[in-house]
Order: structure tokens, then C-alpha cells, then sequence
């Protein structure tokens, strides 16, 4: 598969000179477009299903929805190998999906059942899979950022040449552990790839808001860490840049910034009336920079497959994605002697 | 076969809300994602969407109806092809697959925001169970009385100090523009600007240690943590610098400064989110921790916070927030920290809580009178400094004391308590001290093992019958 450039490249900063991290987009050959598109679909329409069944009362609590920003976790997903690890705060389904973690297992824990991923213990914002090298889901906004760096350092420690992926908010960004963990990934030159989802808001808070230095591709310049800002919505510019960052953290050259331009459709969680933004963004959003339609028209335009392909797709994902909502709705609750298990060892 | 459109939960406290508007009509079709009506819940206005695609056949619900309960079915949509003559078909709602809150295998009553089914069925926010509650002596007989939410309480203390003291601020998460995660600060940047409600970024540490700072420097900060489990990232500043600084300077600088925000446990939230820190905090010399029940003392309470000149730790609950009581209509409704308010009199068994543990002791009690015990409960208000001569006063009448709280057993707020009486009461005491806490463990999400991890109503019970050898 030879790759192809791009003409466009979206809302870059720098016109396509090159694949990869200095604006490019390489273009994806037939079976990557397909795959990315599944992927994306899946992550969406699962999400759609789990703000249903919040609705209904299956599931309680926080519920923080990723629609809209499929691309980044798809698209940096694929440019990993078995070993490295990926960490995240509470928005976390799509990431546990991408890294391979079942669906009905991860709506099961939503529902707070049996068989979900932390037996019903963790819920929305708490779930891992040692399996798939997912450390989670984690509630507390920063935190994983120190945590990510923390399993960097155990791949340098250890010697392979796995590397780290560290997911964080534009709000996150802010938290001063991050900055302490930056300094330490750059001192020690740790295979850590810190990829903020700038998403424009925390909660209500708009980028410009909250952050003195609103280009968080920056954020690591007194560290000497190179950062990159990414059109967050094109699968192809997130993996192209994930494919380099890659190549920097296990050639051994430190912890590298992933700027991913994107965007949250839904409100902040569930309870979230999104009054801080108009309609008009959100729907512009999604009518013109939509990752999965941008996918969809390609596959069309270039006759990768036919409208009833992608059907098929689709009624595959929806399959999945129901088959498990069923499963989350009628697995039993945990047994009650869970409540003192996995406690201390 | 037609679908029900169900009332959808829309915040994890949420059990009923007004339909305020349809956007949709009948006839109308709809397609999946379309907002099909607005919904208002006690702190915010939200969307309904559509689930399915559909015609609307017929609207159950009408806009503009209060307290409509989750799960209730507001409207039908009909299929294609289905017309509004296939309504009415006896079917299964979906609602009825949703899980139901059992009662759990302790024995147990569900969470406190469930346990208020009279109040809700009668289509009320949940008000105070209204006991013979003793007169606040700190209340002046015949002062008019104001249903108020502690919501409400809250953002009036603070609003009524800021009006009073220009160097009164408050800075924290979405205090301003988004007017408060939980809606505390409502209306405050209306009335005071930016420069005295300033949202701050996502920096507890950085921004609990400006506070202290500016309180150094003779400001008077309130610092809003969108919840204390959050504060875990202040907490050095916190203790480090707010609580120690008059002690290392000799006297000459302290903090006046007060940590406000929603703490322990909500609904659902899980183990990152749902701790209690009232044990915590009072373990600090150079900190006062206020812990209030009523909407009355989280008024009075907080405006004495911000007035005190040392670092206040003010524990407030998310559950709490919503719900109404009587608040004093005063000028100048201050009142004073350290001081328990015996909250009903009795004299067979003394019964001590505080915050949203106050929800267990207040429904034990009614369940114990029933039974012809006759319980003095004391809500203790503050945690440090803490007001033991009233406790010790109760116990001496009574011989027996039981405690309840929400948060961990060890070293909780109780068992202090329960050291205490023994060495200053120890003739008094007829039975053993029990200690009512939450479970020792996380916060487990599902919602079974949620309830078992929280207190409940019948241990509370049970301890009273166990202390009063009833048994
Ligand atoms: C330490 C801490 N402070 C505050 C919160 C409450 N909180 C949860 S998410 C959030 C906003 C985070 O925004 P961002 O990092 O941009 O991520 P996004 O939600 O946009 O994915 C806040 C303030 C928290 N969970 N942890
Ligand atoms: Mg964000």
C-alpha cells in the first residue's frame, strides 16, 4: 500500500508538506478506511446506547459520553503494538473499546452488573483491562497523566520498547502534576506520549477560559518536549502523527506532545444543559468535521464499498452494541460479598 | 407495537423534574437524536431526545407538570404504519425491566435521596421529616419561618457576606459563569462581578494555595471545590499552609479563609468520588470543620465561616442540597461554630450524627418512638472545635449513646466521640458505645453494593434496641 499525501488538509495549521506530524495526511488504503470506519461507528453508536440506557436508569451515576471524538482514540489505537499500555481519565469507553476490551464487558460495568470489566465495583469512570494493557479510568482529573509516566518508566526501567499513551482533557492540562511529570518524562527521557484531547471545554469552561497558553502543543517547550497540534477529527492526521510520535518514544528520543484538535458533541455528562455553547457550533461540528461521515464519504467517493457495504457494517455494530445492552441489562448484579473483596491482598 | 417515550434520568440525584416544554406535538415525526422536550430538574434545564425514530402519537404527559417521576411514560411514538388507535394495547412499559431498588440483603434501606417515597409521591421536594424538633435557642421565639432549599441557604450566606464585606470573594470551578457545578453560587456573578467570583482552571493545589495567600494578605476567600474528594489535591496547602500558619508565625498572620463544596457520598459516583472527610479534616489543630444538616444552619453556619478568622472546612452533600427546611427570616441570621443544636429531646437513648448522616437518625428515631423509645438526638453541627459538654450532658441523662455517620469506621468521627464519653462519663454509661459508619471499603458503583456500603436506617435501629437491651 503506497501511501498517498493528501491535498486537503483540514484545519492544520501548516498546509500538507510532508505524512505525519508536520501537518501531512497519509492517505489510508482500502482495508484501514473500512477498519477505521467500524471502529469509530462502534465506539458511536455504543455511546448512543449508553446515554439510552442512562435514561432509562440501568445506569447511574457519572456518565461522561465520548461522541465526537472517535478519531483520536481509533486513530492513534492503530499505530500501537501488543505491550504498550493507554491510560485515560472518565471519558473513557471509546478507549476501552479501541483497545480491544469487549463491548458487552464494558457496558455491563456502565450497568454495574456481574460481568462488567471491574465486577459492577468501578463503573463509567473506573474500568481496566491488564489483558489489553488498558490502566484505565480514572476520576480525577489530572491524574492519569502522572500515571501514564509512571508506566513509561517501568518500559525504560525494564528495557523494551514499548511505549506509554496518556490521554488527558484541555482542562487537565491545567493540573500541576502535569507539569511535574513533564519535567521528570523529559529528564529521564521516558517512552511517554501524552496526547490531550482538546476537546475546547472543560465542563463549561472554554479553552480560552481557563488556560493562559490555550496551545497545549506547547505546553512542553521548557522541557524541550515537541508537541504537535493534530486535526483531531481526521483519523488519517491523528494516526499519521500517532505513527511518528510512536517511532520518537521507542527509538528512545522522550515523551512527545499530541495536540488533538476535536470536539464533544454531548454535554459534559449526562446532567450537563451545555448552555456555555450554541447550537449553531455544535451542529457546524458535526455537519462539516464529523470524523465518521469524513471517513464515509471517502469510502464512498473512492468506491472502497457501496452504500449497502457500509450498511452491513453498520447492522454489524448494531448488532454488537445491542447484543450488549442486553447482556448489561440481564447480567445479575454482583454477588454481595464483592462489597469486601479486592480490598487490600 | 408502539414505544413509550419514559421520563429520563438526566443527573445521578435526579428522581423526578418538571416537563416544561414539548417541542414535539402530536402528529409530528420524529427522528432519533431530535429534542423532543425540555426538562427541569432542581439544577438545571435539559433536552430530551429522541431515542427512536417515530411519529409522536400521543403526549401522556403534559408540558408544564411538576415532579413527573423517572421512568413515568410522557408520550408514545408510534412506528411506521402504526397509527394512534394501536395505543392503549395492553403492553409491558420498558420501565418495568428497569432495576428496581430492592431492599437490600442487610435489611437495609436504600440510599438516603431514595428514602423519601411519602414526600416524592405527594409531589413535594422532599422536606424534613418533621419530628418535635427542639427550638434552636439561637432562633428568637416567634421569628417567621422560610422554607428554604440548602441550596438556597448557601448561596444567600454568601451573597448576604459578600454584600457586607468587600473583601469577601469566592473562587473555584464553574462558580461563575456555569453558576456552580451543583448551582451554590447562582446569581452571584450577576451581582458581584468577576473581580469577587472568579472561576478558576482545573489547579485545586494552585488555586487553594492562592487563596491562602490572598487570605495572608487579609482577604477573606471562600474557595469552592467542585467536591472535597477533589480538595485531595489542595489538601497540603490545606493543612500545610491555611491551618499551621498562625501557630508558625507566632500569631502574627493566619488564614481566615473557608473550603466550601459538596462532600461524602452522592448516588453512583463510585470509589474516586464519594469519600467523607469530616474525620479527616478535624484531626488538624489550627482547622474548624463544619458539618451542617438543616438549610438553617448551613445559612447560619457559613456566614459565621467566612466571618471566623481561622480556615473553616465547610462539609456540605449533594443529596442534601435539594432538600427543604425552615430558615429564620433575620437581618443578620449568624450562628455560632462549636456548638452542637439538640435536635429532638428524649431520654432513653442519646443519639449523635451530623450532616447527611442527620437523613439515618432522623428516620431511626421516628422508627424507635414507634416502638416507645424515646430518642435525644443531637446533631453535632461542627466537628472541631467539637461541642462534647452537650453530648456528655445527654449522657449523663440517658446512659447510653449511639453515633451515626456516613463516613470510614476507623478513627471516624464517632469513635472519637465514644473515647470521649468513656473517659469523661464513664459512670454514666449503662451499655457499651455503638458507632454506626459507613462500611470499610471504597465506594463500590452497583447500586446493591452501594447500599450496603452506606449506612442504613434499620442498623441504626438496631444499635438503639442493642444499647437499650430491647434485643
Ligand atoms: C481533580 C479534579 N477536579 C475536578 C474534577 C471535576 N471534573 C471532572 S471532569 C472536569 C472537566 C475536565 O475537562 P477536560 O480535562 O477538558 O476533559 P473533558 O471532560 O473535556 O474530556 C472537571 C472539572 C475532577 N474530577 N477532578
Ligand atoms: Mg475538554
Amino acid at each position: 500500500m503506497a501511501p498517498r499525501k493528501s491535498a486537503a488538509a483540514a484545519s492544520r495549521k501548516k498546509p500538507a508538506e510532508k505524512s505525519g506530524l508536520n501537518g501531512g495526511i497519509t492517505e489510508f488504503d482500502k482495508a484501514t478506511e473500512l477498519k477505521a470506519y467500524e471502529e469509530m461507528l462502534l465506539i458511536r453508536r455504543f455511546e448512543e446506547k449508553a446515554g439510552q440506557l442512562y435514561g432509562m436508569g440501568f445506569i447511574g451515576g457519572f456518565c461522561h459520553l465520548y461522541i465526537g471524538q472517535e478519531a483520536v482514540v481509533v486513530g492513534m489505537q492503530m499505530a500501537l503494538k501488543d505491550g504498550d499500555q493507554v491510560i485515560t481519565g472518565y471519558r473513557d469507553h471509546g478507549h476501552m473499546l479501541a483497545t480491544g476490551m469487549e463491548a458487552r464487558g464494558v457496558m455491563a460495568e456502565l450497568t454495574g452488573r456481574r460481568d462488567g470489566y471491574s465486577h459492577g465495583k468501578g463503573g463509567s469512570m473506573h474500568m481496566f483491562s491488564k489483558e489489553k494493557n488498558f490502566y484505565g479510568g480514572h476520576g480525577i482529573v489530572g491524574a492519569q497523566v502522572s500515571l501514564g509516566t509512571g508506566l513509561a518508566f517501568a518500559n525504560k526501567y525494564r528495557g523494551n520498547d514499548n511505549v506509554a499513551v496518556a490521554y488527558f482533557g484541555d482542562g487537565a492540562a491545567n493540573q500541576g502534576q502535569v507539569y511535574e511529570s513533564f519535567n521528570m518524562a523529559a529528564l529521564w527521557k521516558l517512552p511517554v506520549i501524552y496526547i490531550v484531547e482538546n476537546n475546547r471545554y472543560a465542563m463549561g469552561t472554554s479553552t480560552v477560559r481557563s488556560s493562559a497558553q490555550s496551545n497545549f502543543s506547547l505546553r512542553g517547550n521548557s522541557f524541550g518536549i515537541p508537541g504537535h497540534q493534530v486535526d483531531g477529527m481526521d483519523v488519517r492526521a491523528v494516526h499519521a502523527a500517532a505513527v511518528e510520535a510512536v517511532a520518537h518514544g521507542r527509538a528512545g528520543k522522550g515523551p512527545i506532545i499530541l495536540e488533538m484538535l476535536t470536539y464533544r458533541y454531548r454535554g459534559h455528562s449526562m446532567s450537563d444543559p451545555a448552555k456555555y455553547r450554541s447550537k449553531d457550533e455544535v451542529q457546524k461540528m458535526r455537519s462539516e468535521h464529523d470524523p465518521i461521515e469524513q471517513v464515509k464519504a471517502r469510502i464512498l467517493e473512492l468506491k472502497h464499498a457501496s452504500e449497502d457495504d457500509l450498511k452491513a457494517i453498520d447492522k454489524k455494530v448494531r448488532d454488537v452494541v445491542a447484543d450488549s445492552a442486553d447482556f448489561a441489562q440481564n447480567n445479575p448484579e454482583p454477588d454481595v460479598s464483592e462489597l469486601y473483596t479486592d480490598i487490600v491482598l | 407495537m408502539p414505544i413509550d417515550i419514559l421520563m429520563p434520568a438526566l443527573s445521578p440525584t435526579m428522581e423526578e423534574g418538571t416537563l416544561s416544554k414539548w417541542l414535539k406535538n402530536e402528529g409530528d415525526s420524529v427522528a432519533a437524536g431530535d429534542v423532543i422536550a425540555e426538562i427541569e430538574t432542581d439544577k438545571a434545564t435539559m433536552e430530551v431526545e429522541a431515542v427512536d425514530e417515530g411519529t409522536i402519537g400521543k403526549i401522556v404527559v403534559p408540558a408544564g407538570t411538576e415532579n413527573v417521576k423517572v421512568n413515568a411514560v410522557i408520550a408514545v411514538l408510534l412506528e411506521d404504519g402504526e397509527s394512534a388507535s394501536d395505543i392503549g394495547a395492553p403492553k409491558k412499559a420498558e420501565a418495568a425491566d428497569a432495576p428496581k431498588e430492592s431492599a437490600d440483603d442487610a435489611g437495609g434501606k436504600a440510599r438516603a435521596a431514595d428514602e423519601e417515597p411519602e414526600a416524592a409521591a405527594s409531589g413535594k421536594v422532599p422536606a424534613a421529616p418533621k419530628t418535635d424538633v427542639a427550638s434552636d435557642p439561637d432562633i428568637p421565639e416567634g421569628t417567621e419561618m422560610v422554607p428554604t432549599t440548602v441550596r438556597e441557604a448557601l448561596r444567600d450566606a454568601m451573597a448576604e457576606e459578600m454584600r457586607a464585606n468587600d473583601d469577601v470573594f469566592i473562587m473555584g470551578e464553574e462558580v461563575a459563569e456555569y453558576q456552580g457545578a451543583y448551582k451554590i453560587t447562582q446569581g452571584l456573578l450577576a451581582e458581584f462581578g468577576a473581580r469577587r467570583v472568579v472561576d478558576t482552571p482545573i489547579t485545586e493545589h494552585g488555586f487553594a494555595g492562592v487563596g491562602v495567600g490572598a487570605a495572608m494578605a487579609g482577604l477573606r476567600p471562600i474557595v469552592e471545590f467542585m467536591t472535597f474528594n477533589f480538595a485531595m489535591q489542595a489538601i497540603d496547602q490545606i493543612i500545610n499552609s491555611a491551618a499551621k500558619t498562625l501557630y508558625m508565625s507566632g500569631g502574627q498572620m493566619g488564614a481566615p479563609i473557608v473550603f466550601r463544596g459538596p462532600n461524602g457520598a452522592a448516588a453512583r459516583v463510585a470509589a474516586q468520588h464519594s469519600q467523607c472527610y469530616a474525620a479527616w479534616y478535624s484531626h488538624i489543630p489550627g482547622l474548624k470543620v463544619v458539618m451542617p444538616y438543616t438549610a438553617a444552619d448551613a445559612k447560619g453556619l457559613l456566614k459565621a465561616a467566612i466571618r471566623d478568622p481561622n480556615p473553616v472546612i465547610f462539609l456540605e452533600n449533594e443529596i442534601l442540597y435539594g432538600q427543604t427546611f425552615d430558615v429564620p427570616k433575620m437581618d443578620d441570621f449568624v450562628l455560632p461554630i462549636g456548638k452542637a443544636r439538640v435536635h429532638k429531646q428524649g431520654k432513653d437513648v442519646t443519639m449523635v450524627s451530623f450532616g447527611i448522616g442527620m437523613t439515618y437518625a432522623v428516620k431511626a428515631v421516628e422508627e424507635l418512638s414507634a416502638l416507645g423509645i424515646d430518642v435525644e438526638l443531637i446533631d453535632l453541627r461542627t466537628i472541631r472545635p467539637m461541642d462534647l459538654p452537650t453530648v456528655i450532658e445527654s449522657v449523663k441523662k440517658t446512659g447510653r449513646l449511639v453515633t451515626v455517620e456516613e463516613g470510614y469506621p476507623q478513627n471516624s468521627v464517632g469513635t472519637e466521640i465514644a473515647t470521649r464519653v468513656q473517659q469523661q462519663a464513664f459512670d454514666y454509661l449503662d451499655a457499651p458505645i455503638i458507632t454506626i459508619a459507613g462500611k470499610d471499603v471504597p465506594m463500590p458503583y452497583a447500586a446493591n453494593l452501594e447500599k450496603l456500603a452506606l449506612p442504613n436506617v434499620a442498623e441504626v435501629v438496631e444499635a438503639v434496641k442493642t444499647v437499650t437491651y430491647r434485643t
